[in-house]
């Protein structure tokens, strides 16, 4: 079985934002950037059914410009076996990016496809969804746990009130959660063997996508800051201001 | 303007989400249907025709609908849809997880976690892990949106009298099927739906001292939360997560103790109304939004602030 996996270039996880003074945007010049944490969960575990004789090939996969190719040669150094680029304009919308990977699944015919749940910059925990609807098949979101045997996928969920496990036909989309599996370092030789992997590159139009979007961003702004508070000496201080300043408790 | 709800319930009680969904319909404006899918939710359906704003009731109650899976659910709500301009569910991992599907079949755009609305097209929501806000203007023909419910003041529960209507539509999903589910039992109120909220992090060490912050949470009626270092560290369940990737929450107190204030966890938590954080590291983040801090072993100071309330 073939395992496809999609992955993001997003900006770093430990990087505070900045917004641009115009308010177009945030500010990515010159900001780390880094695998989306929840791909690089994604990557790990299709790597791991491999190891498992479950998967025979693991293709990733990433959706934007030139740059992106950094991250996809990182999923290479992980384990990946080849990766596609398909180079688009940063930022198309979950939508886009949903039609784009289905053509990719529709050539690539693989298993099962493995997504994160959502990318930390855009926080919109869309396109793992909209790719199983545009190619019917079933989903598990937000995985914890997956086991593939005979052409069925266990796979538990994170829930609101706790964990759920359904049962999948392959091929099927899952999406993983943060508790799927602790993601491995890539090793100094692993990276340079990832760079004689291959890497494909195609184009969107190529595809017979148009990634035009129907959502345009009208302004970005700051939130409301917080202000620091006070600091208090004791217990009993704490207990008298929150019952008697801020009146939260009676 | 006609609005479509999909309630969020367990099959016996409509969950308070679906009241703040309700909120955030109202703004828009125009007739507001709720969708009703299950099995056996009949008193699921007679509670949401007795919330504030609501129109009709669809009930489409039948056994496929019990787990409410995504692909089922997604093409009754397509099949549902004509006439309709905006579809709306809340942001819980039910709707999360079926929301998007509904749009791809709609062949629009989403928007998810919307915390404020300007008009009919024009919605605020957080992105960055809330560090920037963003205003978004849908040009599809039909917007179809989470709902993150600590931005809107629920709706009453009571005083409505929307009609019922039954369904009659039953759509099998063949390719996903449920196996079973281990829901956490508590006693407490509902993590984001309570007042006041007591959240631990890994300075708490292991599991068994969560169980310090308990007598507090009883003393104070509150929801005990947790953040991702100590969910990972196996101290507490998943489902009690605060954060960017756990639950959004509001509360009018959290008391953040042993917790660093990773922007992760802000994330979740910022709007609280009143943050007071215990901590021995008097260099933490959390220190930088809480409106009262107290540097202190939490070992010592959460049983004193159990025996001063």
């Amino acid at each position: 079985m073939k395992i496809l996996v999609a992955v993001k270039r997003v900006i770093d996880y430990n990087v505070k934002v900045r917004v641009k003074a115009d308010q177009s945007n945030v500010d990515l010049n010159n900001v780390k950037m880094a695998l989306n944490p929840f791909c690089e969960i994604a990557v790990e575990e299709a790597v791991r059914l491999k190891e498992q004789g479950v998967a025979t090939e693991v293709v990733v996969v990433s959706i934007g410009s030139k740059s992106c190719q950094e991250q996809l040669r990182n999923a290479l150094a992980l384990g990946c076996d080849r990766a596609i680029q398909v180079e688009s304009e940063d930022g198309p919308d979950s939508l886009s990016v949903a039609r784009i990977l289905a053509k990719v699944a529709e050539s690539e015919e693989p298993g099962l496809i493995l997504l994160g749940k959502q990318a930390i910059d855009s926080d919109n925990n869309q396109t793992g969804q909209m790719l199983a609807a545009l190619l019917d098949r079933p989903q598990a979101t937000f995985a914890s746990e997956i086991k593939v045997e005979d052409g069925k996928a266990s796979v538990t969920r994170e829930i609101d009130g706790g964990l759920q496990t359904l049962k999948l036909t392959l091929p099927a989309i899952v999406t993983t959660d943060l508790r799927l599996n602790e993601p491995r370092f890539a090793s100094l030789p692993n990276i340079m063997k990832a760079k004689r992997k291959p890497l494909e590159v195609k184009a969107a139009d190529e595809l017979g996508v148009n990634v035009s979007s129907n959502i345009a961003l009208v302004s970005v702004e700051e939130p409301a800051q917080r202000q620091a508070g006070i600091k208090v000496s004791s217990v009993d201080v704490l207990v008298e201001k929150l019952r008697n300043e801020a009146k939260v408790i009676a | 303007m006609s609005i479509l709800i999909i309630a969020e319930h367990d099959n016996a009680n409509l969950k308070p989400a679906t009241l703040n969904t309700l909120a955030a319909a109202t703004q828009i404006g125009g007739d507001v249907d709720l969708l009703v899918v299950g099995a056996n939710c009949q008193t699921v359906a007679e509670q949401a025709s007795k919330a504030e704003g609501v129109s009709r009731v669809l009930l489409a109650d039948n056994s496929v609908y019990e787990y409410q899976l995504a692909e089922n659910v997604s093409k009754l709500v397509v099949e549902l849809s004509e006439g309709y301009s905006h579809i709306l569910a809340p942001a819980t991992t039910t709707g999360k997880n079926m929301l998007p599907r509904v749009a791809a079949l709609l062949d629009v755009a989403q928007l998810s976690d919307v915390i404020k609305v300007e008009s009919a097209d024009t919605f605020v929501r957080p992105i960055y892990a809330g560090n920037a806000i963003a205003t978004v203007q849908s040009n599809d023909t039909v917007k179809v949106i989470t709902i993150r419910a600590t931005g809107f003041d629920p709706v009453s529960a009571e005083g409505g009298s929307a009609e019922l209507v039954t369904l009659s539509q039953v759509i099998a999903s063949d390719k996903s099927r449920f196996v079973g589910e281990e829901l956490a039992e508590s006693d407490r109120p509902e993590l984001t739906a309570a007042n006041i909220i007591v959240s631990g992090g890994r300075g708490m060490g292991s599991g068994d001292n969560f169980k310090i912050l308990d007598g507090v949470a009883d003393k104070l009626g509150a929801a005990v939360g947790a953040s991702r270092a100590a969910v990972d560290a196996g101290f507490v369940p998943n489902d009690l997560q605060v954060g960017q990737t756990g639950k959004t929450v509001a509360p009018d107190l959290y008391v953040a103790v042993g917790i660093s204030g990773a922007i992760q966890h802000l994330a979740g938590m910022k709007d609280s109304k009143v943050i007071v954080a215990i901590n021995k590291d008097e260099e933490a983040p959390i220190f930088q939004i809480a409106d009262y801090g107290l540097v202190a072993d939490l070992f010592e100071a959460v049983p004193e602030l159990e025996s001063a309330l």
